[in-house]
């Protein structure tokens, strides 16, 4: 049985009367800062983010050891259930290799003709530097918002926009950068929207986050749904942020204005992410000169 | 020096104390309740959830425990700076913390002084209901887009709160016995 109560009755004494009314008066006084501080962290949400950031900064090399030791389990578990299936899955691979070799033939001259192609239009393969390559060491489990949390911040170079992916495909994007650490945006919070594209053609389309782990296609040009269940969807460069052609997601449910689709890239699968500088489509310049001037104009103010 | 005279029962205070000649050490009885909470809020930080909020809020049920096992310890405006410290860690705007935590402190103040004599039941019935209430109120106020999907995502972890109220009820009884543990010598 509890005990009586917390006040143990204030009768008639006029000092524990007051004290307890004064309990009440501080107590809503701190609901009105709370509600004040929310309205203004919801209005403009950077002004209180330098706050969070140094708190996580102190909160990073713990979560350094615990990703440390979550990676860790994951391949006990992992080397455990092969094991398990070893003999099953040994038949399977045999034949999948015996396919695979073939593929591999074919995907060879694939790509010697591929050399050639870029060769005569002079194309050389620029490969992306990351600007920093880090765990994830957290996340908001308890918040119906989905952040992640990267043991690296503003002295290794992140910036705000920056895109984030692991070797499968896009994680999120950088949201806030304190020292030493930074928060991303998943890809699966209510508030993520990325251009992506299909991948076997210029099927445009907005992938939204639903808040529950999946993705929400939403096609840009309405019409006929010439989307099909298993089609891959990779980041189509639009509007800039995130490089075109890293792969997203795939459909896995059809709906009158898109689909439902499966994250590529489970980020609680991910040992590294790594964070990339933000893509800026190239503009035609010639596109800024006002219709009025010729070009020939432009070029001589220049 | 360890006497023979310490307590027979296992489960008693005495259970963390030396014996007789002991008194209850200040420090330790005022600052495990803070402690605790303060470690519920970071510890949600360090589990990976990617998809969908997966744990309850650990922090607020801490809050909440204390409130209801230990009447008056926790002064009333206590949620301010405790909220304070959840928002910093729990990816919700700054402020809902300090707003609903406030809130609740108030909101069990009143149903202590209506309800003077409880028992666990009906403990556990009022935390749920606060639990169900925070979680919900805070879903509403984080800035995300309302959606049912957003509820329906929001429904294990609320199952898993209510479930794990009598868990973290016998981790503050433990704390409380470590915490009134009679450790400091009487000079």
């Amino acid at each position: 049985m509890a005990p009586p109560s917390s006040r143990r009755s204030s009768g008639f004494s006029k000092r524990a009367q007051y004290s307890v009314f004064t309990g009440y008066v501080l107590a809503a006084l701190g609901a009105l800062l709370g509600l004040a501080l929310l309205a203004l962290s919801l209005w403009q949400p950077p002004a209180l983010a330098p706050l969070r950031g140094g708190a996580n900064d102190v909160v990073a090399p713990i979560g350094e050891g615990t990703a440390t030791v979550r990676s860790t389990s994951n391949g006990v578990w992992q080397t455990v259930s092969a094991f398990w299936y070893a003999g099953r899955q040994n038949a399977a691979l045999r034949e999948e290799v015996e396919i695979a070799r073939i593929r591999l033939e074919e995907a060879a001259s694939v790509a010697q003709e591929n050399e050639r192609l870029k060769s005569l239009v002079a194309l050389s393969e620029s490969e992306i530097e990351p600007v920093a390559v880090a765990r994830l060491i957290g996340s908001t489990s308890t918040s119906s918002r989905r952040f992640a949390y990267v043991g690296k911040g503003r002295n290794d170079g992140i910036e705000i926009g920056m895109p984030v992916r692991s070797p499968r495909g896009v994680v999120g994007r950088v949201l806030e950068v304190a020292r030493n650490s930074a928060r991303i945006l998943l890809l699966t919070d209510t508030e993520s929207v990325l251009p992506v594209r299909r991948s076997t053609d210029e099927t445009v389309a907005f992938a939204e986050g639903r808040g529950d782990g999946l993705l929400r296609i939403r096609l840009i040009n309405l019409g006929l749904n010439p989307l099909q269940i298993g089609d891959v969807f990779v980041t189509s460069g639009a509007g800039g942020f995130y490089r075109p052609g890293v792969a997203v997601a795939v459909l896995s449910e059809l709906t009158p204005d898109g689909g439902i689709a499966r994250l590529v890239a489970d980020p609680s699968a991910t040992d590294f992410v790594s964070i990339e500088p933000i893509y800026e489509e190239r503009a035609l310049d010639a596109a800024l000169v006002s219709s009025e001037t010729t070009l020939e104009d432009a070029e001589n103010a220049n | 020096m360890k006497d023979a005279l310490g307590s027979p029962q296992l489960r008693s205070a005495n259970r963390f104390s030396g014996g007789i000649n002991r008194t209850v050490a200040p420090w330790r009885a005022n600052t495990v309740p803070y402690i605790s909470i303060l470690f519920g809020s970071l510890v949600p930080i360090l589990i990976l959830a990617p998809t969908m909020p997966l744990l309850p809020p650990l922090g607020f049920m801490m809050l909440l425990g204390w409130r209801i096992m230990r009447p008056g310890f926790l002064p009333l405006w206590v949620g301010v700076p405790l909220g304070a410290f959840d928002d910093l860690f729990s990816g919700q705007p700054f402020g809902s913390a300090i707003l609903l935590w406030s809130v609740c402190m108030i909101a069990l103040e009143i149903i202590e002084t209506r309800f003077p004599w409880r028992g666990f039941w009906q403990d556990w019935f009022t935390a749920g209901l606060a639990l169900v209430a925070y979680i919900l109120a805070a879903m509403v106020v984080s800035g995300a887009t309302l959606t049912s999907h957003l509820l329906f995502a929001a429904i294990p972890q609320i199952i898993l709160a209510i479930l794990l109220y009598p868990l973290a009820a016998r981790v503050i009884a433990w704390l409380d016995r470590y915490r009134l543990a009679r450790a400091r010598r009487v000079e």
